[in-house]
């Protein structure tokens, strides 16, 4: 039986549970806004966005800190999920919409009489939340299973991810698609008929995204600390090597593709109800790439380095395009290069040797 | 003396008086005749087809006639004022200035009434221009569908089927309800090769489309495959790289115009060395700074080129502005080729094909007959064996990054021909442009080409059939299908390792 984190890594755990669970509602639902310890909604829509950013980096360090296999199209599957919720989402506004009438206004507006076949059942949450969990895992599955089958890998596995997200962000952009067009989905209303705005809705978000994320961190640890998760290892290292040993890397490789897809999409999910609009520049491949940033960032190979790094790069976002919109992507390049340059194993990496020249 | 001051003053009397050629008789009738007769006035006066009249159907069009000497009141409604105007555009095609004749011809071939007919008959007869005589056959037989006896009509309708305009096909398409049977079926013959001709020439114009498109790819891919298969790194700024060569064309542009506005229409010749060198530069420093670094880390590498793709934006963004900027052609890229009506090839686009020719045949020449050639190719095949004999293999990966890099500034110059420039043009490149690597595989330029023009072509047919983002997502299909076929792309390079 492995361990799944040491003591340390179990203290860690649980302060971070205490402050998603417990000191983030406090301070912006107990304590009173004319308080100095008052957190703002600003602050917990900011915090809960990071978390989706983190789910997707955990799952992009599978696929890639893992498995060696470098996705430049991660952020499909998170718009994926994000739109297939964002439907749901829609048919909440129910008539409230600036046509008052029982369709999403941009239908409306396109002069459409009946929903398209692809919003049958949107109405119905479980039906929205199958469509998260399908949809791109599907994608994933045949993509994947073509794509590995016949042993495309390295770069050229990346530009392909990248032409599918660009194709798929076009698609998105057309009108006739029916998610749309390129205004997506916004001005939500409800959700499972509770006001969406309220600070208790945002709240009981933020904490499921807690949730999920603690729980993608838990479910990766599984996964990497099993023989299953050497396997990975030892396909990222030496493939051929492997493939020689009699294991079929096919198999590893779909699971783990399809599996990060697929969290990717729950990420997506709870992004859209928390930050109110999905449209498909999500799917740009710049932001795709921008994934892997955090992830580089982080440290690949360990689980909590991305989210570290999800929480860096984001975090720095905010604040330089906030304060210093131009300089933004000048900091954002020089990460990129400085990274893969100086830091190959990333913050977590630094951290390490830190540790270990210390004692 | 007195009689030279009585002619001028007669002269003057003529030039007062509205002069006109039309029998006073026939101007009594146009003042007080009813409609059908102001018509069949009108007919006479086009039949006579005397430039002469043009003054009296002007003054008639707003409402006056002169009648012996005295201006009479004559209300013009709609059917008449068509029939005024058709008649002055007739009397015109007579006139002796050549310019007036084809103004009047352009403005019949919009729509003319049937009454104009023997007018355009008769100046058909003696029209000397080939321009004006082609677009009076086309105003007669247009008109003679319609008008005259049967073999008068058959023969419209045998003029029209030889003609390659698609307001012939409207006109026969009109013609399928006729009652005379003989006519209808000679219609329908006439129409259907006036469709088969139009067909090919639609045909004819997506084909250079479809390469067009091919050449520009292969510009903005060549350099890529050349980088991409010596040292297997994805180069993620090579798009910013065509986008430096579109803003040096820029720069060159404007310093032409501001100090050598007479030999503008020659800028070109120097933007395309500069666009290189400029490009070549940027992409040398970067080979320097950066990929010579990450060295077997294929992954890393398009991560950190990603990084200084942004950087570049960034700072093209600060320096002109996030704003496109003008690139304007030289004279001579501008207009096109007719090849049938309708189908028009611009010549920037053959320029630009002949210039992707050319760089083609520059590289293909470069890579076979000079040392450096042949230690790309020696490198690129096998780096360790090059390396063993001699090659410096450092050294001939910073000028082929160069090379590559250089022509993806040539890319760049041509594209700021025939589209906009601005910091996200070459994001809109990147992805084809490494489709097209992909598709083609690495070690031979034959492959960058065929996959190239076939991306081109593919992608142009289909878009005529399913749109523009349908035929993007049918191609990538089709490009992920193909690589089950072929992994390494069209051209894969024989050898025995298993994998690098």
């Amino acid at each position: 039986m492995t361990r799944y984190f040491t003591p340390r890594g179990w203290t860690m755990l649980i302060a971070c549970a205490v402050v998603v669970f417990a000191v983030f509602p406090v301070l912006n639902l107990v304590v009173p806004e004319t308080s100095a310890f008052h957190l703002s909604a600003f602050w917990v829509t900011l915090f809960g966005k990071i978390m989706c950013y983190a789910i997707v980096a955990v799952a992009m360090d599978l696929i890639w800190g893992y498995a060696g296999i470098l996705s430049l199209g991660h952020g499909l599957f998170f718009a994926l999920g994000g739109y297939a919720f964002g439907m749901y989402l829609m048919r909440q506004i129910g008539a409230d919409g600036q046509y008052r009438m029982n369709m999403p206004d941009f239908m409306v507006f396109l002069d459409w009489k009946t929903f398209p076949w692809h919003w049958t059942g949107s109405e119905h949450f479980w039906w929205a939340v199958f469509l998260v969990l399908v949809v791109p895992g599907l994608l994933a599955f045949v993509f994947g299973y073509f794509a590995f089958r016949s042993r495309v890998k390295g770069v050229y596995f990346s530009i392909i991810t990248q032409a599918l997200t660009f194709a798929a962000m076009l698609l998105f952009f057309r009108n006739n698609t029916g998610f749309g067009g390129n205004n997506g989905f916004t001005d939500f209303k409800r959700i499972l008929d509770i006001p969406i705005t309220t600070p208790e809705t945002r709240m009981a978000l933020f904490a499921i995204t807690g949730a999920a994320l603690i729980g993608t961190l838990l479910l990766g640890r599984f996964i990497v600390t099993s023989k299953f998760g050497r396997v990975l290892s030892a396909i990222r290292d030496a493939e051929t090597r492997v493939m020689f040993c009699g294991y079929d890397t096919v198999h590893y490789k779909l699971f783990v593709w399809t599996l990060s897809a697929v969290l990717c999409a729950i990420a997506g999910a709870l992004y859209v109800p928390q930050v109110g609009i999905i449209n498909p520049s999500e799917m740009s491949p710049a932001n795709s790439i921008e994934i892997a940033i955090w992830v580089a960032v982080g440290g690949r190979g360990t689980l909590a380095g991305p989210i570290l790094g999800a929480f860096l790069v984001n975090g720095g976002k905010s604040v330089f395009t906030q304060y210093f919109p131009e300089f933004w992507l000048y900091l954002l390049g020089l990460v990129f290069i400085l990274v893969t340059l100086f830091l190959p194993a990333g913050v977590a990496g630094l951290l390490d040797k830190w540790k270990r020249k210390s004692p | 003396m007195r009689a030279l001051l009585q002619g001028l003053a007669l002269l003057c009397v003529v030039l007062a008086s509205p002069v006109h050629a039309v029998e006073p008789a026939l101007a009594q009738r146009i003042a007080a005749g009813d409609n059908d007769e102001k018509v069949a006035v009108l007919a006479k006066i086009v039949a006579a087809a005397d430039p002469k009249d043009i003054p009296f159907l002007k003054a008639l069009a707003e409402g006056t006639v002169t009648v012996d000497g005295k201006p009479v009141e004559v209300t013009v409604n709609n059917r008449l004022r068509k029939e005024i105007d058709g008649a002055i555009a007739a009397l015109k095609l007579v006139d002796p200035d050549h310019d007036t004749r084809l103004a009047a011809a352009k403005e019949l071939s919009n729509g003319a009434e049937p009454s104009v007919l023997p007018a355009v008959r008769k100046a058909l007869a003696v029209e000397k221009d080939a321009e004006i005589q082609g677009l009076l056959a086309s105003i007669a037989a247009s008109l003679g569908i319609r008008a005259g006896d049967k073999a008068e009509r058959l023969a419209a309708i045998k003029t029209l089927g030889s003609s390659n305009s698609p307001t012939s096909r409207a006109l026969l398409t009109e013609l399928k309800d006729e009652p005379d049977l003989e006519i209808r079926a000679a219609a329908q013959r006439a129409l259907k090769e006036v469709e088969g001709r139009l067909a090919w020439a639609e045909r004819a114009g997506l084909l250079f489309a479809g390469i067009s498109l091919g050449s520009i790819l292969l510009l903005a891919a060549l350099g890529l495959a050349i980088t991409y298969g010596l040292m297997g790194v994805i180069n993620m700024a090579h798009g910013e790289l065509i986008m430096i060569g579109a803003y040096t064309t820029y720069l060159v542009q404007n310093l032409f115009r501001a100090h050598f506005p007479g030999a503008f229409d020659a800028y070109l010749l120097f933007a395309v060395p500069s666009a290189f060198l400029a490009s070549m530069l940027v992409g040398m420093a970067l080979e320097r700074c950066v990929v010579r670094f990450l060295y077997g880390r294929p992954l890393e590498t398009l991560l950190a080129t990603w990084g200084i793709s942004l950087m570049l934006i960034q700072t093209v963004r600060t320096i002109f502005g996030a704003q496109n900027v003008q690139v304007e052609n030289p004279s001579w890229m501008s207009g096109g080729l007719e090849i049938l009506s309708g189908v028009v090839l611009p010549y920037s686009r053959i320029v630009i094909i002949a210039f992707a020719v050319a760089v083609l045949a520059g590289i293909g020449l470069l890579l076979a007959k000079t040392r450096l050639g042949l230690f790309v190719r020696g490198v690129t095949q096998n780096r360790a064996m090059a390396s063993c004999v001699g090659v410096p293999t450092a050294r001939v990966d910073l000028w082929a990054f160069g090379l590559g890099s250089g022509l993806a500034g040539l890319a760049g110059c041509a594209l700021s021909q025939i589209g906009n420039v601005g910091p996200d043009l070459g994001q809109s490149y990147i992805v084809d442009s490494f489709l097209v690597v992909v598709l083609g595989g690495v070690g031979q330029l034959a492959g960058t080409v065929l996959a190239a023009l076939g991306l081109g072509i593919m992608n142009k047919l289909l878009e005529t059939w399913a749109g523009a983002v349908i035929a993007k997502i049918v191609v990538l299909v089709f490009i992920i299908l193909f690589i089950q076929k072929r992994p390494q792309g069209l051209f894969a390079m024989k050898g025995r390792s298993v994998e690098s």
